[in-house]
């Protein structure tokens, strides 16, 4: 195994770790932490399909993790209120079934990706980070201003949804299956990289020209990236508003773009385990530093743009050296 | 006589009162290498680009055997099987030279959406890959990163890439720039080879290439082509002399 892969698995065990020591030692409190670098982590193991393998730098994928996270919170607050969603021209009911609300969080957020994405993958570089941004700023704006669900004040789910068999309501068991959705988009984002998709998509990153001259035509490869992408954020999303039992605007704002594009730059660009490395490194980070002064953006930043400059492999990068194709 | 494997007739392209491109039309024909020459300027670039899909024309079409490919874009031409390369070594850098030619056989049969075999790993698209490698004398360079190698060997890459998509028709953009003598000579006698495969519509300055290589040869001038013929009849024809050729002796 490459040293890259030890590291990679080091970087699991150690999520997978702390947790369960820490459930051991009767600390429920950094149980939740954990779960929340590993949403955060699949959240950004989605933003690195389209940011790192195809470049598309989007700055929009907050839209996709708050729209995982409105799916969860909506079909739950219809569910709790014994309201369905509409009864025209079908009947609609909410439900707390994780089973069901993950694949309408994935349907909804890979829709959004492509509308979103069919319209901003016509520009690149800067146009595209600005559209992208444009897009969720709308998504941001209309969560605000629709008061049926909760509108500013966001919506609090009253009972974490419900997967069959597990008592997703004590801390290590939902810890479980967010770690499972993860190791499962690492896997599938393993594949992709490797597949004839993932070698277009990544060439299309590098050049443009090479990739029309062997016949594949670069706006459709990122497009399916950009909606595969999009899918794996909004799943995230659903997640997260499950680990926090509530869902608001704040999920759809810049700020959570800008956070999870931070988080993958942290651990690597392109970098498989970089997302997971990252937010792990994001979270630990935010914890610690918030203990020293409530300033704690500015050494994050001065960190940050160390690495930008000094370590472009971010945390995976310093550890396992350059990245290798092939 | 055999239907030409790529025709351009009446082809025109204006920049403003410039007009690069001025009613050309010619063809190339099966197992034949064709070159394409001209002074600076004269509007080969423009023409190749128009020819590739990366500009407009303004009139005229261009058939690729027979079918009409004059609005196609640069990725649907280069599936049809219109192979080129780049002016400046354009490829994907970061990827081996393996890599590179995997994706132009993988891109010419349509499959870039395929989603969970792993590329390298498929003998399908890995062994065609290596023989283009092979044969252009890259088979001890595959795993060479294409940042990492010599211009030269860049070159030849790009031809094996172009070799991989089976063409129809090559469209070389001045495949010797930059090269040193040995290298241009080693590239002259692989494209030699390569007519069998498919014709070749050779843009090229270094003139020993040329008249050793092309069976015919389209001297374009201003946008116009001036005149085509073997090496001969363009070495003898005066007004080629005058406008091009003329300088050198």
């Amino acid at each position: 195994m490459s040293r890259e892969g030890w590291i990679n698995l080091a970087v699991l065990a150690l999520l997978a770790g702390v947790p369960l020591a820490a459930h051991a030692a009767g600390e429920p409190f950094l149980v939740t932490l954990a779960t929340k670098v590993a949403i955060l982590g699949l959240a950004g193991v989605g933003l690195n399909l389209a940011l790192g393998l195809g470049g598309l730098v989007s700055f929009g994928h907050a839209a996709f993790f708050g729209l995982g996270g409105y799916a969860t919170g909506v079909l739950a607050s219809h569910a709790l209120n014994y309201e369905p969603l509409m009864t025209e021209p079908f009947a609609l009911e909410g439900t707390t079934q994780m089973l069901i609300i993950w694949p309408v969080a994935i349907v909804l957020s890979g829709l959004a990706a492509l509308a979103i994405g069919a319209l901003s993958l016509r520009t690149s570089g800067i146009f595209f980070i600005m559209i992208t941004l444009a897009f969720a700023q709308m998504i941001y704006y209309f969560a605000i201003s629709w008061p049926a669900y909760g509108g500013e004040d966001g919506l609090s789910i009253y009972v974490r949804s419900e997967f069959p068999g597990l008592d997703t309501l004590s801390p290590l068991p939902f810890f479980g299956l967010v770690f499972a959705l993860l190791l499962l988009a690492l896997g599938l984002s393993h594949i992709l990289s490797r597949s004839r998709f993932g070698l277009a998509l990544q060439a299309a990153r590098q050049n443009e020209a090479r990739v029309r001259a062997v016949g594949i035509g670069p706006y459709r490869v990122r497009l399916v990236a950009f909606v595969i992408s999009g899918m794996i954020t909004g799943l995230a999303g659903a997640l997260f508003a499950d680990l926090n039992r509530f869902v608001s605007p704040a999920m759809l704002d810049w700020h959570t773009s800008g956070q999870l594009i931070v988080l993958v730059i942290l651990g690597g660009v392109g970098r498989l385990f970089g997302p997971v490395a990252g937010a792990g490194l994001y979270i630990l980070l935010e914890h610690n530093l918030g203990h020293f002064t409530e300033f704690w953006q500015l050494p994050f930043g001065l960190l940050l743009l160390a690495v930008v400059l000094f370590a472009p492999g971010g945390l995976i990068g310093v550890l396992a050296g350059r990245k290798r194709h092939g | 006589m055999a239907e030409p494997a790529l025709a351009v007739s009446g082809l025109r392209k204006a920049f403003g009162a410039l007009v690069a491109t001025d009613g050309v039309t010619l063809d190339l024909r099966p197992g034949e290498i064709h070159a394409l020459i001209g002074p600076n300027g004269a509007g080969k670039s423009t023409l190749i680009k128009q020819m590739t899909g990366e500009l407009k024309q303004d009139a005229g079409e261009i058939r690729l055997r027979g079918a009409e490919i004059t609005f196609l874009s640069p990725e649907a031409r280069s599936r049809r099987g219109l192979a080129r390369s780049f002016q400046v070594s354009s490829l994907a850098s970061e990827f081996t030279a393996l890599q590179n030619v995997v994706l132009a056989v993988a891109g010419a049969r349509g499959e870039a959406f395929g989603f969970l075999r792993p590329a390298l790993k498929d003998r399908a698209l890995v062994e065609p890959a290596r023989a283009a490698l092979a044969r252009v004398g890259l088979d001890g360079r595959a795993g060479i990163r294409a940042a990492d190698l010599s211009h030269g060997e860049r070159r030849s890459l790009e031809v094996a890439c172009a070799l991989a998509l089976q063409p129809v028709a090559f469209l070389l953009d001045e495949p010797m720039a930059g090269m040193g003598h040995e290298g241009s000579l080693r590239l002259t006698g692989l494209l030699d080879g390569l007519r069998a495969e498919a014709p070749i519509l050779l843009v090229e300055h270094d003139m020993d290439a040329v008249f050793a290589l092309a069976d015919r040869i389209s001297v374009l001038v201003y946008g116009k082509v001036i005149a085509t013929g073997s090496a001969d009849e363009i070495r003898r024809d005066p007004e080629v002399r005058a406008a091009y050729l003329g300088d050198e002796e």
